[in-house]
């Protein structure tokens, strides 16, 4: 390898690319060159750096000096003054604190604690060498070399870590389960068809280290026996599928996939599988219909993936997040693990906080850290002067929660993240409308295969839709109460079990707001249309 | 598209993508996919082909084909205009931007312009919540958006781009 006596590393992660990160790109790489520093300076596209209000950003390596927002214009005067000349340009300099500066886990400057997402806005998510020169695949190495498939089962059974998808099911328990399932072969499913709406901490992990992901995945193939795997990705998601092509590509020509992995005679390979537009598919089984070339329609249950999955094998379906945790935990040890995070919850998770925060992005945290924290200390919190009213925890399948929850802990035992999604809705916001909205979101994602989810969906979004046309009546409070039971105790998957946990979660901090809709034919926050008020019944 | 009695348009396009994948009914999705970026669209003919191609029934093809967004069983514009209206995007004015959209190529959702130059469609959440309100055309994402830069955002698309 080549040495370079900078690194200059520029944030092309989604936000960034809107705000012209690759014209900023290759601008500075164009200026390099023109001032002959192309042998001396190495520029790299990273992820987000964390770099609150100032996307995009980059960071110049070895000074750790971060500048941003820049512009197209900016970057002669950055190569004059900071790469020829070595002098910082104060005017563009990021005072802020920022994720990607902190040296990991040992001296947050921030509350934020990178595990997962340590390497992002660290290194080159194209570039393997990098990857393993911060230490990747190092554990691999050991896992194959000198660790039984038990050992590793057991460890990560003692790190308590727990899916990281929403549903929070123990990792090490359905790597034991598909581990002594009878059967082969096996497989590794990743799960990366982040479809949630308010989730995108996934597409952050895949296109910023994908190879923390396939590292979990052949760990997790030779602690179960399992010799394939694939990464299942949102159609959407176009940079997470080159990116992860790239990084499979890339571990394969170094015998890090493949055959005789180390010459340890364990093979593992992993193939990208493109999704094509369908939440359900984010649902377990409906994701191995799809895997097996069928409509996306989810299974009964049980049995289980451990035990009946991909084409009737044994099968572990992990979420990214989770998968990404797996080679830290193999590395540091089950106990370095449960030394973060509360009885329960061990750990990080990553949230994503949006909707009407000032910062809106992705943000990993040990579990613990209050809403609070997360909203105001790192999202910036209520943005436009305005106040805060609600959060819906985890996506449209959440829980909606109001002020009162500000300082609970994000974990199993106060308040559970789901997904990580925090939608965030100021007092100028109508829940009504946000019923709507989410009632809308579930017909149009219903697959139609079961009744109650098909219908109930249906009649959901009718009802709300009368509401915000003041046509609602009272009595519909509870007949929504007693439809959302029946979907939740009767629908075949998740999607219609939990169709109307928000709106029930919701009721008894907002029903003023519903009644004022109903009783009274007003919108209180103006939002709704009311259109119909004197069509009105009951 | 039209077919004249001289085979199906795109025939031997299926049979080499079918091959790619081992002719395995299981990569049915993948296949419909490439299938898709070379014809533009999975027309009837196309999943017949596809179905002879894997030894399974048309019926199966045409189920799956229409079960996911981004697969088209009819032409569609030559740009695809998508705006997400999920939650995130909702509370951040997405409904605004859903009638600059209207107003700036004057059709709604789930139409396409009599110059075949644009679809509009309204989806669900593409994940980039963190820049809310967001549309995608074709693969371009944009943010942030506020309803006054839609027009010109579409125009880069109208000069044939």
């Amino acid at each position: 390898m080549a040495v370079f006596r900078a690194h200059v590393l520029v944030d092309t992660g989604a936000t960034a690319v809107l705000k012209n990160a690759v014209a900023v790109k290759n601008a500075l790489v164009e200026e390099i060159a023109k001032r002959g520093l192309d042998k001396e300076v190495k520029v790299l596209e990273t992820g987000d750096l964390g770099a609150r209000g100032a996307v995009p950003a980059m960071i110049v390596y070895p000074d750790g000096i971060i500048y941003g927002p820049v512009t197209v214009e900016d970057v002669p005067e950055i190569v004059e003054e900071h790469l020829l000349k070595g002098r910082q340009v104060k005017r563009l300099a990021y005072t802020g604190e920022s994720a990607a500066v902190v040296d990991s886990a040992a001296a947050p400057r921030c509350n934020e604690l990178r595990v997962v997402l340590r390497n992002v806005g660290q290194i080159d998510p194209t570039s393997i060498e990098e990857y393993i020169a911060v230490g990747g695949y190092e554990v691999l190495g050991k896992a194959l070399s000198k660790l039984e498939p038990f050992d590793i089962v057991e460890e990560v059974k003692a790190s308590m870590l727990r899916g990281r998808g929403g549903a929070g099911f123990p990792t090490g328990l359905k790597w034991e389960f598909t581990a002594n399932a009878p059967g082969a072969p096996k497989y590794i499913v990743c799960n990366a068809d982040e479809g949630e709406p308010g989730n995108f901490k996934d597409r952050l992990i895949l296109e910023g280290d994908a190879h923390s992901v396939i590292e979990g995945m052949v760990i997790a193939g030779y602690a179960v026996g399992a010799n394939h795997g694939y990464i299942y990705i949102r159609g959407e998601y176009h940079q997470s599928v080159s990116h992860t092509e790239k990084a499979i590509a890339d571990a394969r020509a170094m015998g890090l996939l493949g055959k005789d992995i180390f010459g340890s005679g364990f093979d593992f390979d992993i193939e990208v599988f493109k999704g094509a537009g369908a939440y359900i598919c984010g649902e377990e089984t409906a994701l191995l219909e799809s895997l097996e070339g069928r409509r996306g329609e989810s299974r009964t249950k049980p049995p289980y993936p451990p035990s009946k999955g991909l084409m009737g094998a044994p099968t572990v379906i992990n979420n990214v997040e989770t998968l990404a945790c797996v080679p830290q935990i193999v590395a540091n040890g089950s106990k370095w693990y449960c030394g973060i995070g509360t009885g329960l919850s061990k750990g990080t998770k990553i949230f994503s906080p949006c909707g009407d925060v000032q910062y809106p992005g992705v943000y990993e945290v040990a579990f613990g850290t209050t809403l609070r924290e997360i909203i105001y200390g790192m999202a910036g919190g209520i943005k436009d002067g305005h106040h805060f009213k609600a959060v819906l925890m985890g996506g449209p399948s959440g829980v909606l929660v109001g002020a009162g929850s500000l300082d609970l802990k994000l974990c199993a035992e106060e308040l559970a993240p789901g997904a990580g999604a925090l939608i965030v809705m100021d007092d100028t916001k109508c829940i009504v409308d946000l019923m709507t909205n989410i009632a809308q979101f579930f017909y149009h994602e219903s697959c139609g295969q079961c009744a109650p989810c098909r219908e109930g969906c249906k009649r959901i979004l009718e009802t709300f839709t009368r509401w915000t046309r003041g046509m609602g009546s009272v009595n519909d409070i509870k007949l929504l109460s007693e439809l959302g039971e029946t979907m939740s105790l009767t629908s075949k998957c998740g999607l219609g079990q939990f169709a109307s946990v928000a709106f029930k979660s919701g009721l008894p901090l907002f029903e003023d707001e519903y009644l004022a809709h109903l009783k009274d034919g007003v919108c209180p926050a103006g939002v709704c249309p009311m259109d119909k008020v004197a069509e009105r019944v009951g | 598209m039209s077919e004249c009695g001289c085979g199906v348009k795109g025939a031997d396009t299926v049979a080499v993508v079918c091959k790619r994948y081992g002719g395995d009914k299981r990569y049915l999705v993948p296949i419909l996919h490439d299938l898709q970026d070379e014809l533009g669209y999975l027309s009837a003919d196309v999943m017949e082909t596809v179905a002879e191609q894997l030894s399974t029934t048309a019926a199966k093809v045409h189920g799956v084909a229409t079960f996911y967004t981004l697969f088209y069983t009819k032409p569609h514009g030559k740009n695809i205009v998508r705006i997400c209206d999920s939650p995130p995007c909702h509370l951040e004015g997405s409904s605004s931007i859903r009638k600059a959209i209207t107003d700036a190529i004057g059709i709604s959702p789930g139409e396409t312009t009599e110059d075949g130059l644009f679809t509009f469609e309204v989806v669900s959440c593409m994940g980039l919540c963190g820049v809310a309100p967001a549309i995608m055309v074709n693969d371009d994402v944009y943010g942030n958006l506020k309803p006054d830069s839609i027009p010109s955002i579409l125009s880069k698309y109208k000069d044939g781009e």
